[in-house]
């Protein structure tokens, strides 16, 4: 491997073994039995999992059906966070496959959006689209885009379809040559220790002195309490796509290779497993 | 794109230069000197220094100018003494010239100048028209003068020989004096300015240029024989000029313009290839009779000139047919001096602010350009000044008219033997222009205290010229420069300086220190390719994947994979008679089998009888989806092994080049897709080139030179990368270089796509601009009748009046496009004078009828004559390619090499040939750094024409004559070699193309026919005879295996005859080096082949192969006799 386009095909391609189990309380006709599905970590859980509720529902009484919703470990699963990074946040240092469960009812209100149908979704996923393109490129490039652009985006995601979504994914990549890249770069840190969802702030990949800014620079900018002192013990681990990308990476890298297909890069920061 | 450089002078006479790549003046070397005068070329600058003589810098180059002195050595035979010195008494000197009239003793040969050094002593050279001569290098006759002969015989009564000796101009990159006239003629009076140009008029000799000088008295002077071998010229030639001259300017082409003391223009008419210095003036009216020229400057196309008003303005309608063009517009802006250098573009220095301007916009179509832009770089001797910038940016623009007080005749020139500096105050009134220019004008600027930009002159321009260049003005008036704070300049020359459309300049925006030393892009590996965060991510990304994929292969998809379709209107070249276009619908369907791997069918689908029908292509069958040449369509054409047998692809044919882009890259995906190729191709990769220029690669599969059971040709698989070039040549360390049609050179960089293959497919480093130019050409034929003399009425069976070189196809000037649509024109049609067989002096060749042989003058007998017309067109394009600036080559060769046998050595062996013939080592080549570092020249008695080295350092070359030559001596540690062994070519063939593999010598002549170097052994390189092995080769490439490929001329299909196709000679053994037979594969239309790189020996027979060349190797004749001693165990085919 020595050329960049593989990083982007890798990351496109990651693939998360999953059991998905039906939650005990749950009423049935007969055991449902297990269901398993490697999922596209660039997904989102509603978009993929028509075939988990499918299965479950085949054993289940109609009127017992309501809106599905998932669960780990007792935390329910934000389907609008995309696949990989509930992983990496959740269950990364457990072991494969990952332990899904899935219930039917008690939706919980007060942790998830309900996501009625795909195009919640694909309005979800549009609205970051744009939002990071905003803080690329003021929007100048997604709102140069025709409509069927950016429908290709999202067909590109749903189905799967790495050059169908890249071939249009990459001029929101692009930056003018004069610049040394992004106007702001398109992140969000999340931490399972805190409250706060996700940070995000504006910042820039390129120091005033035209240094590139690293992903240590932006951790020891929006949250320095993670960054391990220079002699200290490594406290955290901090993880895009399953991997830990060392700090000394230049932002603007890894927002063109390493970002979700929402243009956006989310960061996990989950403390050090004690093994 | 490779980096020029615009010269300028400032007003303390110092000469700087910048680089279009770079964003700082560089002070030129050499800083005693001060000058008053700079006028570039691309390859040299002449300056008048304040010590009023003229200088010449000429650019450091690897490569040497040198010229050869010869003087011939006669001698007579005598019945006592044989041959000796002792000649009668009628005979010429017993050292000559060669005419044998001039006396010339080795010693009485000096240099011409001290600026020149002798390469080495006398030595006699022992070619005689390709022949190495017997010993001493004597040639015989029988008397002198006659006709000498290698050989003595009977009546030899005389014999004389050749002495050789080369001198080399030595003073490069500085400013060599120009020694001042000691001939016959007076001379000529201090020079006040000078230009150099016209070096489009004619190559010949090559880098000529016309020099051209005015004097303090007026007059017009022209420096004879300057060109490049000769770049001081010979002498001072005076031109008749109808008044006094004060300023000159001579374009690149045949432009030459002078203004004069009374405010007009003279304008140089019947300038041309015979007569650079013209033959008559024209004058040319200022605009207003009451400001005269002050200033004229020439292009290609253009003239601008300043008159005594400062007032800019430009000259419609100047060309080559009318010198003088048509009439003044006046432009926006005060300027003390405008220059149009390159491709017509502009520069001037502001008459208030001495401040430099380009003029942004110029192109083809629009020459008087769009807004005066300033140049903000800063110079590297100041490079301690910071937070000047803002400054910077508002100093100038001020085109006000605040400075009119000096009256109208002062003159704004530097010409004066005292430098501007302790007493600028000093103004001198000239009492009119007729006044003697004993003591000239100082110009008005002042030094201690520039002109502040008083707003209401800025008002003032600004309601003047609500025109274009309003964005340029300052947005507030701050506070006005003073003079420390920027330059100020006296004299701007762009001649040497290439500015196109895409070329990119960071000249106008100052930046800090740590930019500054932006270079062009190299080909260093960049650290972010080879940093440990990036090695560090690869890594753990195949490590994710393994973790959480590898258990889990078994699980489903959550995705299904789609069938996906897409379909577009396209033109195809139906496979019957007549073939014709037809309008198809297309249908690509992709689908994804269960181990992950896609698979496209491409449906045709057309209508016959009304009846719909279609053809289908499986992807995964493709061989190769070339690009066709086409004038009116966007074709390609799509190859499987059973098309490429019958020579009959599937073309097809696009509305639109976005179209066909769009088709070819999602074809050329699914290709690489279904057969999983893709990155960047591997070391081993063949290279080729069709006559299209497009770059294709093909994978070496390890059963491709397998010694039975091999993977036929017509069954590799070609992809394109972007790219357009002549020749390219690689090494099986992954140094890939290239030769494009105008012989620049290329190194690969690492990358793939570029071109049409934009997006997925091409890398996202690594893809460059490239431009390529090349030439169109068509005759003019004429028949001659006893009434009128040679016209252009032919009689009924004659060919066109105007057609291509055949003759059989009409091609006027108007209706002759560039070879695609690709191209575009960039010159206007010019009379070729270099074609073969010689021409007249309007470029005419004769012949008794067409088609006949062509010569160069008329005779009693010839009743035709045809001229060639030539156009230059050019294309940009994109690839993984950067330039080797700045040498121009015409062939080039990398050591072919078998990984692992030599080790990864210290550097690469490269050879090359240059434009004009030098013979160049390349030094520093390596994986890393595959560009190399510099060139070393390896002198040669004649220019040559084809090189190779070979895996074991022999270096073979060709010279234009048709000799070869063997190098001695080469070796890792002594790149360059020791001597050139001279070898007899062919009988009655001259060869043209050299290839040397592992140890097997191929070589090619004239006649397409293919010769094997029989009897080469380690004792003896130089081998013993040519054998010829076969004809109908176009091209020959001799891999590291010893395998050997060609183009062949002609190939039958079992449907059509093409031309250009990709061969591998069978039977190939250590054994048998010659081979047997061919095998076919893709074609026509391609050119050139590297297999050089192609090192993959196949698994089964290796040992055996070894066996064999160690043997060969050890010098043992190789015959069946010896095969007895052979291993006999195993009975192999291979050596048998």
């Amino acid at each position: 491997m020595t050329d960049d386009k593989d990083v982007l095909r890798d990351v496109w391609f990651g693939r998360i073994p999953t059991c998905f189990t039906l939650c005990q309380d749950e009423i049935t006709e007969r055991e449902a039995e297990p269901y398993y599905l490697l999922l596209p970590r660039v997904s989102y859980l509603t978009l993929v999992t028509d075939k988990v509720k499918k299965h479950f529902q085949k054993v289940m009484r109609q009127e017992d059906i309501s809106e599905i919703w998932f669960e780990y470990e007792g935390t329910p699963l934000k389907w609008h966070y995309p696949i990989g990074l509930l992983f990496d946040l959740l269950a990364s240092s457990s072991a494969l496959p990952w332990n899904i469960t899935v219930h039917f009812k008690s939706f919980p209100e007060k942790d998830l959006l309900h996501c009625p149908s795909k195009d919640v979704i694909e309005a979800h996923f549009m609205s970051c689209v744009k939002e990071a393109d905003a803080l690329k490129h003021k929007s100048q490039v997604i709102n140069e885009m025709q409509k069927k652009d950016h429908k290709q985006l999202w067909m590109g995601l749903q189905n799967d379809r790495f050059d169908q979504f890249w071939a249009i994914n990459r001029k929101l990549m692009e930056y003018p040559a004069e610049e040394n890249g992004f106007r702001y770069i398109p992140f969000r840190i999340y931490q399972t220790t805190t409250e706060r969802p996700f940070i995000q702030k504006l910042f820039r990949p390129v120091a005033t002195d035209g240094q590139l800014h690293t992903l240590g620079d932006l951790l020891k900018e929006v949250c320095p309490s993670v960054v391990a002192p220079e002699d200290g013990e490594k406290k955290n681990q901090v993880m895009i796509h399953g991997i830990e990308p060392m700090l000394e990476t230049p932002l603007q890298w890894l927002s063109e290779h390493l970002s979700y297909p929402d243009n956006f890069l989310h960061i996990s920061i989950i403390p050090q497993p004690t093994d | 794109m490779p980096s020029s450089e615009l010269w300028a002078v400032d007003l303390l006479g110092r000469v700087f230069t910048l680089s279009t790549a770079g964003q700082l003046w560089e002070l030129c070397r050499d800083a005693q000197l001060e000058f008053k005068r700079v006028s570039a070329a691309a390859p040299c600058c002449w300056g008048i220094a304040c010590d009023n003589q003229v200088y010449v810098h000429v650019g450091a180059s690897d490569v040497p100018i040198r010229c050869r002195e010869e003087a011939y050595e006669n001698q007579r035979w005598n019945p006592v003494g044989g041959f000796c010195e002792t000649l009668l008494p009628s005979d010429r000197w017993p050292w000559s010239d060669v005419s044998g009239l001039q006396h010339r003793p080795l010693d009485g040969v000096a240099l011409p100048s001290p600026h020149w050094e002798w390469e080495s002593d006398w030595y006699v050279d022992e070619n005689f028209g390709g022949e190495p001569t017997e010993k001493g290098g004597w040639t015989y006759a029988i008397d002198f003068p006659a006709t000498y002969t290698r050989d003595k015989r009977w009546n030899s009564c005389v014999r004389r020989r050749r002495w050789t000796r080369y001198r080399r101009y030595k003073s490069r990159d500085t400013w060599a004096k120009i020694p001042s006239e000691d001939g016959p003629q007076r001379l000529p009076d201090p020079f006040s300015d000078l230009s150099v140009g016209g070096w489009e008029i004619t190559d010949e000799p090559v880098g000529r240029l016309s020099v051209w000088a005015v004097s303090l008295q007026g007059k017009v002077w022209y420096r004879e024989d300057v060109s490049h071998p000769n770049p001081e010229g010979s002498s001072w030639s005076l031109v008749d000029t109808p008044g006094e001259a004060v300023q000159i300017s001579c374009g690149p082409h045949d432009l030459l313009w002078v203004s004069l003391w009374e405010g007009q223009a003279l304008v140089r008419e019947g300038i041309n290839r015979n007569n650079p210095k013209g033959s008559s003036w024209s004058v040319v009216e200022p605009p207003t009779s009451e400001n005269g020229i002050l200033h004229v400057s020439a292009g290609v196309g253009v003239v601008w000139a300043v008159t005594k008003d400062r007032k800019v303005w430009f000259r419609r309608g100047v060309n080559s047919h009318n010198p003088c063009g048509t009439s003044w517009i006046e432009m926006v802006g005060e300027m003390m001096m405008v220059n149009v250098g390159l491709n017509d573009q502009v520069w001037g220095i502001g008459w208030a602010d001495r401040a430099l301007y380009f003029r942004q916009g110029v192109t083809q179509s629009e020459l008087s350009g769009k807004t005066w832009k300033a140049i903000v770089a800063g110079r590297e001797c100041d490079g301690s000044r910071s937070g000047s910038s803002s400054s910077l940016l508002s100093a100038g623009c001020f085109f006000g008219d605040e400075v009119r007080g000096g009256g109208e005749s002062r003159v704004p020139s530097d010409s004066e033997a005292k430098r501007p500096g302790p007493d600028p105050e000093r103004d001198v009134e000239v009492a009119g222009p007729a006044s003697a220019p004993a003591e000239l004008p100082w110009t008005n600027i002042d030094l201690k205290e520039p002109k502040k930009g008083p707003s209401h002159a800025a008002a003032d321009f600004a309601e003047a010229t609500n025109l274009s260049s309003l964005a340029l003005l300052p947005l507030g008036l701050e506070e006005p420069d003073s003079a420390d704070c920027h330059a100020l300049w006296a004299w701007v020359s762009g001649g040497g300086c290439a500015v196109e459309a895409h070329t990119t300049l960071k000249w106008f925006t100052v930046h800090s220190g740590l930019s500054a030393s932006m270079q062009m892009p190299s080909l260093s590996i960049t650290p972010a390719q080879t940093a440990a965060w990036r090695k560090q991510i690869f890594q753990q990304l195949t490590e994710r994947t393994k973790r959480e994929l590898e258990n889990f292969r078994h699980y489903e998809q959550a995705v299904e994979q789609s069938v996906w379709v897409k379909t577009g209107a396209l033109q195809w070249w139906c496979d019957w008679k007549p073939h014709k276009w037809v309008d198809v619908r297309v249908a690509l369907e992709q689908f994804t089998g269960h181990d992950g791997v896609r698979d496209s069918i491409l449906f045709i689908y057309y209508v016959v009888h009304e009846e719909k029908k279609y053809i289908h292509v499986f992807l995964n069958e493709v061989t190769a989806l070339v690009p066709v040449f086409s004038e009116a369509k966007h074709s390609f054409a799509v190859y499987t092994p059973e098309r490429t047998r019958q020579r009959w692809p599937v073309r097809l044919a696009a509305a639109t080049e976005q179209d066909m882009s769009d088709w070819l890259a999602l074809l050329d995906l699914s290709c690489c897709e279904s057969r999983r190729v893709h990155g960047r191709p591997s070391p081993q990769a063949i290279w080729s080139v069709t006559c299209k220029g497009d770059v294709f690669v093909s994978e070496p599969s390890p059963d491709l030179e397998a010694a039975e059971h091999w993977l036929p040709c017509d069954q590799m698989f070609w992809r394109q990368m972007g790219g357009h070039l002549r020749v390219v040549e690689a090494n099986s360390r992954g140094v890939v270089w290239g030769i494009g049609y105008d012989r620049t050179a290329w190194v690969y960089t690492g990358g793939y796509g570029g071109g049409c293959f934009q997006g997925l497919a091409s890398s996202t480093s690594n893809i460059y601009t490239q431009s390529d130019v090349k030439c169109v050409y068509i005759y003019e034929n004429q028949r001659w009748n006893p009434v009128t003399g040679y016209t252009s009425r032919g009689l009924p069976t004659d060919r066109h009046m105007w057609s291509d070189a055949t003759g059989l196809q009409e091609c006027t000037k108007a209706s002759t496009k560039p070879p695609s649509l690709q191209w575009t024109w960039v010159s206007d049609w010019f009379v070729d004078f270099s074609v073969p067989g010689g021409t007249d002096q309007e470029g005419w060749q004769y012949a008794s009828d067409f088609p006949a042989l062509y010569h160069g003058h008329k005779t009693m007998k010839d009743f035709v004559r045809r001229r060639c017309w030539t156009r230059k067109c050019k294309l940009v394009t994109s690839g993984p390619w950067l330039e080797v600036a700045p040498i121009a080559l015409g062939d080039v060769s990398i050591i072919p090499e078998i990984p692992g046998a030599h080790g990864s050595g210290p550097g690469i062996a490269l050879w090359a040939v240059s434009d004009k013939g030098d013979v160049l080592c390349r030094l520093g080549v390596s994986e890393l750094n595959p560009a190399g570092s510099s060139w070393l020249h390896v002198g040669t008695d004649q220019p040559f024409a084809s090189v190779s080295v070979g895996g074991c350092y022999q270096v073979w070359a060709v010279a234009r004559d048709g000799s070869a030559f063997y190098r001695g001596s080469v070796s890792p540690s002594k790149p360059a070699g020791d001597c050139w062994y001279l070898i007899p070519s062919p009988p009655k063939q001259r060869l043209k193309q050299v290839s040397v593999g592992h140890t097997a010598v191929f070589a090619l002549d004239e006649n397409g026919n293919l010769w094997y170097r029989q009897g080469v052994t380690p004792s003896y390189p130089q081998g013993t005879s040519w054998e010829h092995v076969s004809n109908n080769v176009r091209h020959v490439s001799v891999g590291p295996l010893d395998q050997v490929w060609v183009i062949a001329s002609k190939v039958q299909g079992s449907r059509s005859l093409s031309q250009g196709t990709v061969c591998r000679r069978t039977g190939v053994q250590p054994l048998e080096p010659k081979g047997q037979g061919w095998d076919y594969g893709i074609g026509g239309g391609w050119d050139h082949l590297s297999v050089r790189a192609s090192a993959t020996r196949a698994p089964r027979s290796s040992s055996q192969e070894t066996a064999g060349e160690r043997r060969r190797e050890q010098g043992l004749p190789s015959g069946p006799s010896k095969v007895a001693g052979a291993p006999q165990e195993t009975p192999n085919p291979v050596c048998c």
